[in-house]
């Protein structure tokens, strides 16, 4: 067991960890947040994905360990305080980007980390930046045009190009 | 203005705000107090004789609470089916046991052996690890034709030729035979529907927690039906009564078929938390899951099309394998049947048909429904033949189609169903319309001057949904009835709890249903919660499967629903003193007919509660009310479908540049969700024609046991936004329930597998390449295969 400390959408956290704790472990069964899912077990599905210092992972492919010190972010810490949702999780809402919802999560995440980077992307740049993310419920359509709503941009006109 | 309330508004879901936090509660989710972890030691190969199980080693690990074998359920129920199928000579299905835990053989990758429960997940994995298993490898069959064979290996010991039955269907052998033997022109074609692996994202999860204070079972569990997994656990596995046996399927992560069934991990959870007065807990990993889960589709087919000199359609016969896999899953049996035979006329008025099915039990997973269920595997082989022929006849495949339609309703088919109503013609022109066919020319010669090859493919299609009328169902086999039940329970403000047996799953109940009683009562939707997945919440229900929620248990809400209001007018003619066939109920307000007298919803609630002044001589108070659903039909949703693909020549590589679905769901009462799981739908079409396929060697191993091997659809696999078109406006109502609606969850995966097949198929045809079928997935070395031959 070794101590880590890391911040968990933006509270300080101290806990006891195996070495061999994934940090899908530590945050579901740990910190009990349970947003952040487990659909595969071969980092093919991304519905685990966090943020660790801004960028987008796979938090089935890290220990807990590996995150002394660093900054967390999960979808629970996507939302405001007050429950409002983020423009990207209510573009979600809005184009309905989300049947089931097990994948959503990792959806959200990746999208946000897309948009970080590529604030206006193009339909083919969505779609290429969710390889990693596997959705069995939507066909990906709405989620598509939920993150270029999202960028601010017109869903038609981007679709167009 | 697109309406914002009520039926026919496309409101935004009210489930998304918890799925969008990270607050939605899975089965997963839930840890109860004291859980222990099962992890189940399985099968690593495809057949063997069980010699021993040495758990003593593996019993004195750390953290070991205990470990079970097969022999710990000797004398206790293994899985049943769910329904008998009688074969042609009239005799009954083989049903070999199915036991939760292996017992003297093992005969699939993946059949459990020993379940160890123990602390935690990693002691529990660590002691499986340690369990000597001495197994006898025996040889496995695998092809489904091989197991057919005389002198081939059993899977079962009583089961000589591995039939689980011979079946035949529809119209006389002597009938079809005159049909064939008059016929002008007669196509053949043989085909594999292929094995897949529904997949939801959410693995499968059980927990199982006993009290012994009140001898109280309840199981948490990944389930589309609740009530049928505690009918069939409770009454066939365990032997616990219904009113001792609690089944919770909370939010579930998606199913697609593979979680209506009653599977080994429950029942064992449930079993083994009564035998350690403690909670016992599962979760899948997803190689587990491929392993597992049932499995679907998987059809061996060779069907023939016989057509007079004039093009009609004059006869059609089919004989299919189909596999069962080792065991038989919960409805394993009636889908290559009653959901594949009974659709084998689809949109055409063929006169004799006739449908063969030998069932087939081989050493691999147990295949049972999957989206669509049968129907996908009858109109994939129905409409490549169609293609087929008219190539051969060199006639429009869309005239062929077109020219063969049923036009009149009801119309009576050879396979024993009675369409109620539909307009192919307008789904047809609709897709034409859409998909802008005579502009294909020139995308095509754009294709070609790019080095592309790029075809067109058509398909029309009907289905059976709102599964099922139960006196019918009930004579073709079915050991169960197939109503649906909802309580809608108005509570003294105003505010109403609808109680459903209908288990939403993405299907987006929680917003839909609540959309149809408000239109009804005239009230905001706001004021309505639905309550779903528990069975010591909801009164009765068979769940969700085959596109039924809406037609099956919205049509008992809706009954409900009119009891209500039936009672609150008695209760308002009393508060207004007049006559209770004067009342009117409009925009939530009762008012005396032709007066400006009225009484608001909320005080007639009230009054139902707090009946100080209220008709107790005539009823009584409260305002709740069951109905149970028994629909006197099938629904019979219907479209025309069509994509482009471009298949690049020196790959093979398939790509779909335009895809077009023209539905008739009947009356849609959220247009966003109808269209939401048409996508999906066709995403899992497109995955299964391109993509996607379960593999096994000819050891039974499984090749595709992970998503690196089975390959899932992604975003760049699925039609660009700007040409994708998906359309209900071509509305016929359903004629028998309430709602005039069809249901619209599977359509898309039965539309577009032989869209996107009939398109390669033209594409490598216009290149030249004289092929006539290539069977799914249509990868690209498939494909590129087939331009090398």
């Amino acid at each position: 067991m070794a101590e880590v400390t890391m911040t968990v959408n933006g509270k300080t956290v101290t806990k006891s960890v195996k070495g061999n704790t994934l940090m899908t472990e530590f945050l579901r069964d740990e910190l009990r947040l349970t947003g952040t899912h487990v659909g595969c077990d071969t980092s093919q599905c991304g519905a685990c994905n966090i943020h660790v210092d801004g960028k987008l992972v796979k938090a089935c492919t890290m220990f807990a360990g590996e995150a002394d010190g660093a900054r967390i972010a999960t979808i629970e810490g996507q939302a405001d305080a007050d429950g409002t949702l983020n423009a990207i999780q209510a573009a979600f809402q809005e184009y309905h980007g989300l049947q089931c919802g097990f994948c959503t999560p990792g959806m959200v995440m990746a999208a946000a980390a897309l948009l970080k980077d590529n604030p206006k992307p193009s339909e083919a740049e969505v779609r290429h930046h969710l390889e990693g993310n596997i959705c069995r419920c939507t066909g990906y359509h709405n989620i598509v045009r939920a993150i270029l709503a999202a960028s601010g941009q017109d869903v038609p006109a981007v679709a167009a190009e | 203005m697109p309406k914002d309330h009520g039926i026919g508004a496309s409101q935004k879901r009210r489930e998304d705000v918890r799925f969008l936090t990270g607050a939605g509660n899975y089965t997963d989710d839930i840890n109860v107090y004291n859980q222990a972890y099962v992890y189940f030691l399985r099968s690593d190969v495809a057949h063997a004789k069980i010699k021993a199980v040495d758990t003593q080693a593996a019993a004195a690990m750390p953290g070991v609470v205990r470990i079970f074998t097969g022999k710990d359920f000797e004398g206790i129920g293994g899985l049943p089916c769910g329904w008998q199928v009688t074969d042609k000579n009239g005799e009954v299905m083989k049903e070999p046991p199915h036991p939760v835990l292996a017992q003297g053989k093992v005969r699939h990758v993946g059949d459990p052996i020993a379940a160890v429960v123990a602390d935690s997940l990693e002691e529990a994995r660590n002691a499986a690890e340690a369990i000597e298993l001495d197994l006898e490898e025996l040889p496995p069959v695998v092809d489904m034709k091989a197991a057919l064979q005389p002198g081939a290996t059993k899977v079962h010991d009583d089961i000589a030729d591995n039939l689980c039955y011979d079946w035949q269907f529809g119209s006389e052998t002597g009938d079809v035979d005159a049909a064939f033997a008059g016929a002008a022109h007669v196509t053949t074609l043989e085909l594999v529907n292929n094995r897949l692996v529904a997949n939801p994202m959410e693995p499968r999860v059980a927990v199982g927690e006993y009290s012994r204070a009140d001898d109280m079972s309840t199981l948490y569990t990944t389930s589309q039906n609740p009530h049928v997994i505690r009918l069939l656990m409770g009454a066939f596995v365990l032997g616990i009564p219904e009113h001792k046996l609690r089944v919770v399927a909370p939010d579930v992560g998606g199913g697609f078929g593979t979680k209506i069934f009653h599977y080994a991990e429950e029942a064992f959870c449930t079993f083994a938390a009564r035998q350690l007065n403690r909670p016992v807990k599962w979760t899948s990993s997803r190689t587990e899951a491929f392993m597992s889960d049932a499995h679907g589709r998987d059809h061996v087919t060779k069907i023939e099309l016989a057509l007079d000199a004039d093009n009609n359609f004059v006869g059609l016969r089919t004989d299919t394998y189909a596999n069962m896999g080792a065991y038989l899953s919960t409805f394993a049996s009636s889908v290559p049947t009653w959901l594949h035979g009974t659709l084998m006329a689809g949109n055409y008025r063929t006169p004799a048909v006739q449908v063969n099915v030998k069932a087939v039990f081989t050493n691999t997973v147990p295949v049972d429904a999957y989206r669509g269920a049968g129907r996908p595997e009858a109109t994939y082989q129905l409409e490549r033949i169609i293609d087929k022929a008219a190539r051969e006849l060199n006639v429009d495949p869309i005239k062929l189609r077109r020219q063969n339609f049923i036009t009149s309703f009801p119309y009576a088919t050879p396979v024993a169903v009675e369409y109620d109503t539909g307009d192919y013609v307008a789904t047809m022109d609709k897709m034409e319309e859409l998909m802008d066919i005579p502009g294909f020319a020139a995308r095509r010669a754009e294709s070609e001057a790019k080095g592309k090859l790029r075809g067109l493919g058509v398909n029309c299609f009907i289905e059976a949904c709102g599964i099922a009328p139960s006196n019918l169902v009930g004579q073709l086999g079915a050991r169960a009835g197939l109503y649906d039940a909802a309580t809608v329970r108005v509570n003294a403000t105003g505010s109403i709890s609808v109680l459903v047996g209908a288990h939403s799953h993405g299907q987006g109940h929680e917003t839909v249903f609540p959309q149809v009683v408000a239109e009804m009562l005239g009230i905001d939707e706001s004021m309505i919660d639905i309550v779903h997945g528990d069975t010591s919440k909801i009164p009765f229900g068979m769940g969700t499967y085959g596109s039924r929620s809406l037609a099956v248990c919205g049509s008992a809400m809706v009954r409900a629903t009119e009891k209500i209001i039936n009672k609150a007018k008695k209760i308002a003619a009393h508060l207004l003193e007049a006559s209770e066939a004067d009342i009117e109920l409009k925009d939530g307000q009762f008012s005396v007919a032709g007066t400006d007298k009225s009484v608001a919803w909320g005080d007639v609630t009230l009054a139902a509660y707090v009946p100080h002044n209220y008709p107790l001589e005539d009823i009584e108070p409260g305002l709740e009310e069951t109905a149970f659903y028994d629909p006197a039909n099938f629904t019979y949703p219907a479209g025309a479908y069509a994509c482009e693909v471009e298949v690049d020549p020196e790959t093979g590589a398939v790509t779909i540049e335009k895809f077009v679905s023209a539905d008739d769901f009947g009356n849609v009462i959220n247009p966003m969700i109808v269209e939401g799981q048409v996508h999906g739908g066709i995403a899992q079409g497109i995955g299964q024609a391109l993509l996607e396929n379960c593999a096994y060697d000819e050891n039974g191993q499984l090749l595709s046991a992970s998503y690196m091997d089975y390959a899932m659809p992604r975003a760049d696999n699925l039609p660009h936004l700007a040409n994708y078109i998906v359309d209900h406006s071509c509305q016929t109502p359903c004629t028998h329930n309430p709602l005039g609606v069809k249901g619209c969850g599977e359509a898309g995966a039965i539309g577009s597998p032989p869209t996107v097949v009939n398109a390669v198929i033209d594409a490598l045809r216009s290149g030249g390449h004289n092929v006539e079928h290539i069977d799914m997935p249509v990868s690209p070395s498939r494909v590129w295969a087939a331009m090398q031959s």
